[in-house]
């Protein structure tokens, strides 16, 4: 029974969407009030029909309901209830209603949240975020239909992919899609813009608060997704340039770019072509990324099953969604005016530059991540574009991109004055050269690019709080004044500096974990010790215990420093019965100056096991500083300019000057 | 209108046709190689540390069919097929030579470590030179070498059981004969 309301509901949500995506169109072309005002409560229902339906696959799955085939696919009535819920979104199916949930909850924010826009922009915001809604819903009606029954009803499920059985994991999509769907809201009020035929600063004032959320929540998601391959695929690796783990990375890099050019709408009226385009390309990489590992065009390890009908429908979907929406901004785009004018050295051109190369970037990871499939087209060949390829060409990118980072918030707008800046930076460049002499000087052989990333760092690190500190005028007057103008600062230049600062304990934990880590791999017998990194690890020797659905050979280490008491770690290798398939659980201990990182392996007959053990420094870091970076995001998001700069739009609008070049922010 | 501004959707038509071609026309994994029948090229190479004595051409020509697999430390598909070289290797079915693309000595040993070593020799090939003589677009690849060391077909990309079924078994079975 429930899944036959779920699937009514589902296709009520459809046919609401479709009126969606019509109507409130019509309304904004004929200044229709009654038409226009359908997409609030559009937007509503559909809403609350998808969340319907979500309720309804969850209780399939709650009370493991093996007449539905999603359920009997990818779920066990042994699993755990945290993996039960999880197990919803964590299959094809599931994740793209979940994907299709957060569209209609992020519809019906604009609905709610978008009281101060104009009515028409609003309309046609909410009727493509409609349109969007109809092509998910189709696909998943037509080709990946969660409530498919099953008859028989088999005994119990086959179980979901014990990799997927982790609480990382069950957090990562969610995360994720509220990221990519954020994007969905920007590149709706990029089209509305192209039909408008006009962006002034505030539209950029709106676009960019949703592009901050979609971009923390990217954040926050991707930095999971490395966090779970850290720990549980066992061998310490948290990036591979997976075709999956791209397709998340350049719509972040794309968010990124259009962050920082939104600013330059906003706040000097200027880049607006280029805003929109970035608007309509990062979400286009959303969808890629959703898409482009279910369509059967790209092999990975994390593809979903793949299915040619579906592969045909995707296509058909991009083709339109992108091909259409570019097409729209090839036509429109040219009628744009254009805005302020700047030198560039100033502010605007350090955006720019950051926007170059954040845009580079994002290319040349398309590139490589396409290019299997461009080879496979031209030649025949399936290959897999390797880290070598990605690392020659993104970090030549990222390095000049970090340099510009420190130097770009001293800049004035219009005009800016670089020898007196890096003047200004005199402390930081200092600092970084004392870091890099420091560590060259204890050990010479130390890779140039370790040098380089350190040095970046400090560079970026001092930089960044020499650029604040400047703001509160710091050491510069009383500590009350100083106080006084922390607190008037706005919340975004606040939250600019603490996200750059999370980029900088980035570098720093990629850059020393990879530098410094040391590592024992080889076969240990209880009782014996190895030192690694400073620590000693006695192996106390293993034993076979019992999971709730899976068994595991689970291993004693004692970690400690000479005389210390040390911790206790106890890394498992578990072998999970539906499906058969062996994981590995890592021990961590996770410290702020190094993770201590356990696995054990084989037994080797004779008692002893094949173990590897990692020190590896400040590698938390890279978490910290992905959480210190969405932290920089929401503290911008939290500012009142953002949350007040609606009304200040229906100010501008009674003046009747739609074109607004050269207002001040 | 200016052309400039229709410079993406250009783009994007050009990616959407190869999708479109790639997953209508493309059939996967088959390739003609001009390298069929041919002697394998010459060449001499290191062994990844640790990892047997080092791997040239006169090694292939072993009086048996043998396989010659392509793979890095940093390819993803190689640890798909990994699992099957090993069983391979258990079942003493077929010697496999491994030839290391383009990775370093320490990275290709501890990936040795982790996954385990189904290699008879391996031969660290660092700058690619020997792929380009084989003829090798991407990793992983697996070359099926006849007794008298030539190149009698290649799988490209990772091998799975059914693909070792039908197109390696027959050469193992006809060089009994």
């Amino acid at each position: 029974m429930v899944a036959e309301i779920g699937q009514f509901v589902l296709i009520l949500a459809l046919i609401t969407a479709i009126f969606q995506g019509v109507f409130p169109l019509f309304g904004a072309a004929r200044s229709s009030q009654p038409m226009m005002r359908f997409a609030n409560n559009a937007a509503f229902v559909q809403f609350l029909a998808i969340t319907g339906a979500f309720i309804c696959l969850t209780i399939g799955y709650v009370t493991s309901d093996f007449s539905i085939l999603n359920v009997t696919n990818n779920s066990h009535s042994l699993k755990p209830m945290l993996y039960k819920i999880s197990g919803v979104w964590g299959n094809h199916e599931g994740s793209l209603l979940l994907w299709s949930w957060i569209l209609a909850l992020f519809g019906l924010a604009v609905a709610v949240f978008g009281r101060n826009l104009p009515d028409s922009l609003k309309a046609r915001v909410l009727a493509v975020q409609g349109m969007i809604g109809v092509g998910f819903l189709m696909f998943i009606l037509f080709t990946s239909n969660p409530f498919e029954r099953i008859d028989p009803a088999p005994l119990d499920g086959s179980g979901l992919n014990p990799l997927l059985q982790d609480p990382g994991l069950a957090f990562h999509p969610p995360f994720l899609y509220l990221g990519y769907v954020g994007l969905s809201v920007t590149f709706s009020f990029a089209i509305a813009a192209l039909i408008e035929g006009r962006v002034d600063p505030a539209w950029a004032r709106w676009v960019r608060p949703w592009t901050l959320a979609a971009w923390g929540f990217l954040t926050i998601g991707i930095a999971l997704g490395s966090w779970w391959a850290y720990y549980e695929l066992g061998w310490g690796g948290w990036w591979f340039w997976d075709p999956v783990e791209n397709a998340a990375f350049m719509p972040w890099l794309a968010a990124t770019a259009l962050l920082h050019s939104a600013i330059v709408v906003e706040k000097r009226d200027a880049l607006k072509n280029w805003t929109i385009l970035l608007a309509i390309v990062a979400f286009s990489l959303s969808l890629l990324g959703t898409f482009l590992v279910r369509s059967g065009v790209l092999n990975s390890v994390h593809a979903f099953a793949s299915d040619p009908a579906r592969g045909v429908f995707i296509l058909i979907f991009l083709i339109f969604v992108i091909g259409g929406s570019l097409l729209l901004y090839g036509i429109r785009a040219p009628m744009m005016k254009g805005g302020g004018l700047f030198a560039p050295i100033s502010r605007e051109g350090a955006l720019v530059l950051n926007n170059l190369l954040l845009s580079t970037a994002t290319a040349t990871i398309l590139l490589g991540t396409l290019y299997p499939i461009f080879l496979d087209a031209f030649t025949g060949a399936k290959v897999s574009v390797g880290p070598p390829y990605f690392e020659a060409t993104f970090l030549p990118l990222a390095i000049p991109l970090v340099i510009a980072m420190a130097v770009g918030p001293f800049l004035a707008w219009k005009r800016g004055d670089l020898a007196g800046v890096i003047s200004r930076l005199t402390f930081a460049l200092l600092l970084s050269f004392l870091l890099v002499g420091f560590i060259w000087w204890q050990q010479t052989a130390t890779p140039v690019m370790s040098l380089v990333g350190l040095g970046l760092f400090a560079w970026l690190l001092v930089g960044s709080l020499l650029e604040w500190s400047e703001r509160v005028k710091l050491f510069r007057g009383p500590l009350l004044s100083s106080w006084r103008r922390t607190k008037q600062l706005p919340r975004s230049a606040h939250g600019m500096t603490v996200a750059h600062i999370g980029v900088a304990l980035v570098i720093l934990g990629i850059t020393a974990s990879e530098t410094w880590q040391t590592e024992h791999l080889g076969v240990m017998r209880p009782g014996e010790t190895v030192s690694v990194g400073g620590y000693d690890f006695r192996f106390d020797g293993a034993e076979t215990v019992a999971g709730p659905n899976y068994e595991a050979v689970r291993g004693t280490f004692l970690a400690s420093t000479n005389g210390g008491k040390g911790v206790y770690l106890f890394p498992e290798q578990r072998q999970y019965s539906t499906p058969p398939m062996e994981t590995t659980e890592a021990a961590i201990r996770p410290m702020l100056s190094a993770d201590l990182y356990t696995v054990i392996g084989e037994t080797d007959g004779t008692g002893g096991y094949a173990v590897r053990i990692y020190h590896k420094p400040f590698i938390s870091w890279i978490w910290i500083g992905s959480f210190v970076m969405f932290l920089g995001g929401a503290l911008s998001l939290s500012d009142r300019r953002l949350r007040l700069g609606a009304p200040r739009r229906a100010r501008r609008q009674k003046a009747a000057t739609p074109d607004l070049s050269g207002a001040k922010g | 209108m200016r052309l400039r501004f229709l410079i993406p959707v250009a783009t994007f038509a050009g990616i959407a046709v190869v999708m479109w071609y790639a997953l209508f026309i493309l059939n996967l994994t088959e390739i003609p190689t001009e390298f069929v029948s041919r002697p394998a090229p010459e060449f001499s190479l290191e062994p990844v540390p640790g990892y047997g004595p080092g791997l040239a051409q006169a090694d292939l020509a072993t009086g048996k069919v043998v396989l010659l697999n392509v793979f890095a430390s940093w390819c993803v598909a190689c640890m798909a097929e990994h699992p099957i070289f090993m069983e391979l290797k258990a079942q003493d079915t077929v010697d496999i030579y491994g030839l290391n693309y383009k990775d370093t000595p320490d990275a290709a040993a501890q990936w040795l470590t982790r996954h385990g070593n189904p290699y008879q020799r391996t031969g660290m090939d660092l700058k690619g030179r020997v792929g380009i003589d084989f003829g090798v677009y991407g990793v992983p690849e697996t070359f099926i070498i006849s007794s008298d060391g030539k190149i009698l077909d290649k799988i490209i990309g990772p091998v799975s059981k059914d693909m070792f079924e039908a197109r390696i078994r027959p050469f193992l079975n006809g060089a009994g004969s």
